[in-house]
C-alpha cells in the first residue's frame, strides 16, 4: 500500500478483509507521527473462510510523499520489492532448494490517489511510472466521499488519460490478457479504474440492516453500496475474481523479468572475468 | 443666519435619533457626537479595499471557497494544468481583482492566488515566491509612503492569508509547518481545514485538536482574534468564544446550487445526502465568512498595518542604518530620509574636525600622564 498518511490505507485494508489486519488496530491514530524516512512495515495474518486458508501480508509505507522534498522517495519501495524477488531467486537457484519456496514477493501494490478532483500530481506520475514496471499497480481514489459523482467521473477520466499519456500500465495490463474472453472482462475493468473507494470499520444501522459505513450530518455513506462508492468492485477484483491472476502475473512476468536481468548481470560479470563479449541489456530504472 | 440654519440642518441630518433626544436633555452640547457618522459617510464614499491571499496545494477547493465567500465567479477563464505541465511548474502569483457592491458600500477585493504551491515532487522553499511577493508589497508601500506625492497611495499589502490544510492527513505536514512559519510574521495567517465534507464530526474534532496542538508546539503565530470589549453584549461574547474554540475552521465550498428541503442553497449533491455550505452543523463556512467579512475584516487590516507592516518597516530602516554605519557613504533606494548625502566640502570639514579632536585627545592624555607622573614623584 502506498500513500501519504491519512488517506485511509489502514481502514481500507481492514474493510477489505473484514478483520483487523492492519497496523491501525495496534496503534492509536493520535500517536501517528510523520516518520522522517520512509518505513516499510510488513504485517502478516492468517485468515480463513469456508475452510480456505490464506496467509495475507500487508505492507505499509508510512512516510511516503510526506516530506517537503520527495525526490526519490520511491527508491526504498523499489528496493524492497526487488529484495523480495532476490530472496525468491536465491532460493530457486539453490542446489538444495525447498519444495515450496516461501513466497514473500509483492503481488499487488495499491496506490492511493488523493481526491483532489483535478489530475494526477507529479509525484503520483513519477512513482507509478517506475513501479508499474516491477509490480502490479492498482490505483484507487482514496476518501472518495469528498467527490460528487460528476467530479468523480471527470477525475477518473483525467487520470486514465494521464496514465496512458505517461505510458503507465496499471493492472490489469492490456498486454497480459490471455484470450478474448479475458480481454472483454478486463476491458470493462479498465474502463472503471481507478476505483473510487471509501473505507470504514464501523457499522451503522441503515434501513434495518447493519452496514459498514461513515456517518455524517448529511447522510450515511454505505461502503458496500455501489451507488455510493466502488469499494465492492475493488474487493471483487482483488479477492473474488482476480487474485489468482494477480499472483500469476507477478510470478510469470514481473519475477521472470527480474530473473532474466539478474542472470544476465551474472553472465556479464562472468564474461568480464573471462574477457568475453557481453550482451547489451536494458536495465530497469531504479 | 441662513448659514447657521444650514449648519443646524446638516447636524440634524447627521445625528441619529438617539443622540437627538439626548441633546434635548443636555444643556452643554458641542456636537462632535456626529463624528462616527461623518466618518461613515466619507468611508462609504471612498470605498474599501481588501487583499486576500489563498495558499495550499491544488485541489483543496480554494477557488470554490473564494467564489462561495464572495458570491462571484472569479475563475471563469481558468485553465487547469495536467500532470505533464505540472512537472515543470513553478509557484506563481496571480491576482484577481473585482469590485463588488452591497447596499451602497463598495469593496475592491483582490484575491492573490498561488498556483503551484506544494505540488511538485521537491517542494523545497516553495513558499519563497510567496514571501517575496508579500515583502514586495510592503516595500512598494514603504516607498510610496516616503515619497513626495502621497495623495493616492494604492494599498496592495496582503491583509490576510487563508492556508488550506488537507483533511486527508493526521495533522500538519512538514510543508504546512514550514510555510506558516515563513509567513506568520509577515501576514495574518488563518489556517483552514479544506474539503471538510470527507470527515465525520468526530474526525473533524480530532483533526482540529491535533492541528491546534501542533500549531502551539511549533510556535506558529496564527491570526488571533482580538478580545471582546467588556461592554459588548453577551450574545456577541458567546459567538466570539465559539469562534475561537472552532479554530482551525473546517470549510466546504460550492459553485453549485442544489435544492433541499424546499430551498435552493449552495451545496454539494451526493448519493447519500446533500451538504449545505451555509449550514452551521455541516461546516464552519458561515463562521469563516462572518469572521472574515462581517466582523474582523477591519481588524485584519489594522493588524497588517500596525504590526506586520511596521515590523517590516523597522527592519528595513534598521538594515539601512546599519549599512550606513558600515560604509561611510549613503546608498539608499528611498528618496527622503533624515540624513542627507554628505558632499565633498562637508566631508573635508568632518575630517578636519576629526583630526582636531584626535590632537586634543592626545594632548589631554599627555597632560594626564604628566600629572600622574608628578603625583608619583
Amino acid at each position: 500500500m502506498n500513500k501519504r498518511s491519512g488517506l485511509g490505507k489502514s481502514t481500507l485494508m481492514n474493510t477489505l478483509f473484514k478483520s483487523k489486519v492492519s497496523r491501525k488496530s495496534v496503534q492509536a491514530t493520535s500517536q501517528e507521527k510523520i516518520p522522517k524516512t520512509i518505513d516499510i512495515k510488513s504485517v502478516s495474518h492468517d485468515i480463513e473462510e469456508k475452510g480456505v486458508r490464506m496467509k495475507l501480508t500487508v505492507i505499509d509505507t508510512p512516510g511516503f510523499g510526506d516530506q517537503i522534498n520527495n525526490e526519490n522517495c520511491w527508491q526504498p519501495i523499489m528496493k524492497f520489492i526487488n529484495a523480495q524477488y532476490e530472496q525468491y531467486l536465491q532460493e530457486e537457484i539453490n542446489i538444495n532448494r525447498k519444495k515450496r519456496i516461501p513466497d514473500s514477493r509483492v503481488h499487488c501494490c495499491i496506490y492511493f490517489i488523493p481526491p483532489t478532483g483535478h489530475c494526477l500530481r507529479p509525484l503520483d506520475v513519477e512513482f507509478m511510472r517506475r513501479l508499474s514496471k516491477v509490480v502490479n499497480i492498482v490505483p484507487v481514489i482514496a476518501k472518495a466521499d469528498t467527490l460528487t459523482l460528476e467530479e468523480r467521473d471527470f477525475f477518473k477520466q483525467k487520470i486514465r488519460e494521464e496514465l496512458q499519456a505517461n505510458g503507465i500500465d496499471v493492472y490489469p495490463q492490456k498486454e497480459f490478457d490471455d484470450d478474448a474472453e479475458d480481454r472483454m472482462i478486463n476491458d470493462k475493468i479498465r474502463e472503471m479504474i481507478p476505483f473510487a473507494v471509501v473505507g470504514s470499520d464501523q457499522e451503522y444501522q441503515v434501513n434495518g440492516r447493519r452496514l459498514l459505513g461513515r456517518k455524517t450530518k448529511w447522510g450515511t455513506i454505505e461502503v458496500e453500496n455501489i451507488a455510493h462508492c466502488e469499494f465492492a468492485y475493488l474487493r471483487d477484483l482483488l479477492i473474488r475474481t482476480h487474485m489468482e491472476n494477480i499472483k500469476d502475473i507477478t510470478s510469470s512476468i514481473h519475477y521472470e523479468v527480474y530473473r532474466v536481468r539478474r542472470l544476465n548481470e551474472n553472465n556479464t560479470a562472468v564474461a568480464h572475468a573471462n574477457g568475453l563479449p557481453q550482451h547489451h541489456m536494458t536495465s530497469h530504472e531504479m | 443666519m441662513d448659514a447657521i440654519m444650514l449648519q443646524e440642518k446638516l447636524v440634524e441630518r447627521l445625528l441619529c435619533p438617539r443622540v437627538r433626544t439626548a441633546r434635548r436633555k443636555e444643556k452643554q452640547y458641542v456636537g462632535f457626537a456626529t463624528l462616527p457618522n461623518q466618518v461613515h459617510r466619507k468611508s462609504v464614499k471612498k470605498g474599501f479595499d481588501f487583499t486576500l491571499m489563498v495558499a495550499g496545494e491544488s485541489g483543496m477547493g480554494k477557488s470554490t471557497l473564494v467564489n462561495s465567500l464572495f458570491l462571484t465567479d472569479l475563475y471563469k477563464d481558468r485553465k487547469l494544468l495536467n500532470s505533464e505541465e505540472r512537472i515543470n511548474q513553478t509557484v506563481e502569483i496571480i491576482k484577481h481583482t473585482v469590485d463588488i457592491e452591497e447596499k451602497g458600500v463598495k469593496l475592491k477585493l483582490t484575491i492573490v492566488d498561488t498556483p503551484g504551491f506544494g505540488d511538485a515532487v521537491n517542494n523545497n522553499e516553495c513558499w519563497k515566491p510567496i514571501t517575496d511577493y508579500i515583502d514586495q508589497q510592503f516595500e512598494q508601500y514603504f516607498r510610496d509612503e516616503s515619497g513626495l506625492n502621497r495623495k493616492n497611495i494604492q494599498d496592495n499589502r496582503v491583509h490576510c492569508c487563508l492556508y488550506f490544510i488537507p483533511p486527508f492527513g493526521h495533522g500538519l505536514r512538514p510543508v504546512d509547518v514550514e510555510f506558516m512559519k515563513a509567513l506568520h510574521e509577515k501576514v495574518n495567517v488563518v489556517p483552514l481545514i479544506a474539503k471538510a465534507d470527507c470527515l465525520t464530526p468526530n474526525e473533524i474534532k480530532k483533526l482540529k485538536d491535533r492541528v491546534r496542538e501542533e500549531i502551539e508546539r511549533f510556535g506558529i503565530k496564527v491570526y488571533q482574534f482580538p478580545e471582546c470589549d467588556s461592554d459588548e453584549d453577551e450574545e456577541f461574547k458567546q459567538l466570539d468564544k465559539e469562534l475561537k474554540e472552532c479554530c482551525p475552521l473546517a470549510v466546504i465550498g460550492s459553485n453549485t446550487v442544489v435544492e433541499t428541503r424546499g430551498q435552493r442553497v449552495r451545496g454539494r449533491l451526493y448519493p447519500w445526502g446533500i451538504v449545505e455550505v451555509e449550514n452551521q452543523s455541516h461546516c464552519d463556512f458561515v463562521k469563516l465568512r462572518n469572521m472574515l467579512i462581517r466582523s474582523h475584516m477591519h481588524d485584519l487590516k489594522d493588524v497588517t498595518c500596525d504590526v506586520h507592516y511596521e515590523n517590516y518597516r523597522a527592519q528595513c530602516i534598521q538594515d539601512m542604518t546599519s549599512k550606513l554605519t558600515q560604509d561611510n557613504r549613503m546608498e539608499s533606494p528611498i528618496p527622503i530620509l533624515p540624513l542627507s548625502t554628505p558632499d565633498v566640502e562637508t566631508d573635508r570639514l568632518i575630517k578636519m574636525k576629526d583630526e582636531e579632536l584626535a590632537r586634543m585627545q592626545e594632548m589631554l592624555n599627555k597632560m594626564q600622564q604628566q600629572i600622574h607622573d608628578g603625583k608619583d614623584q
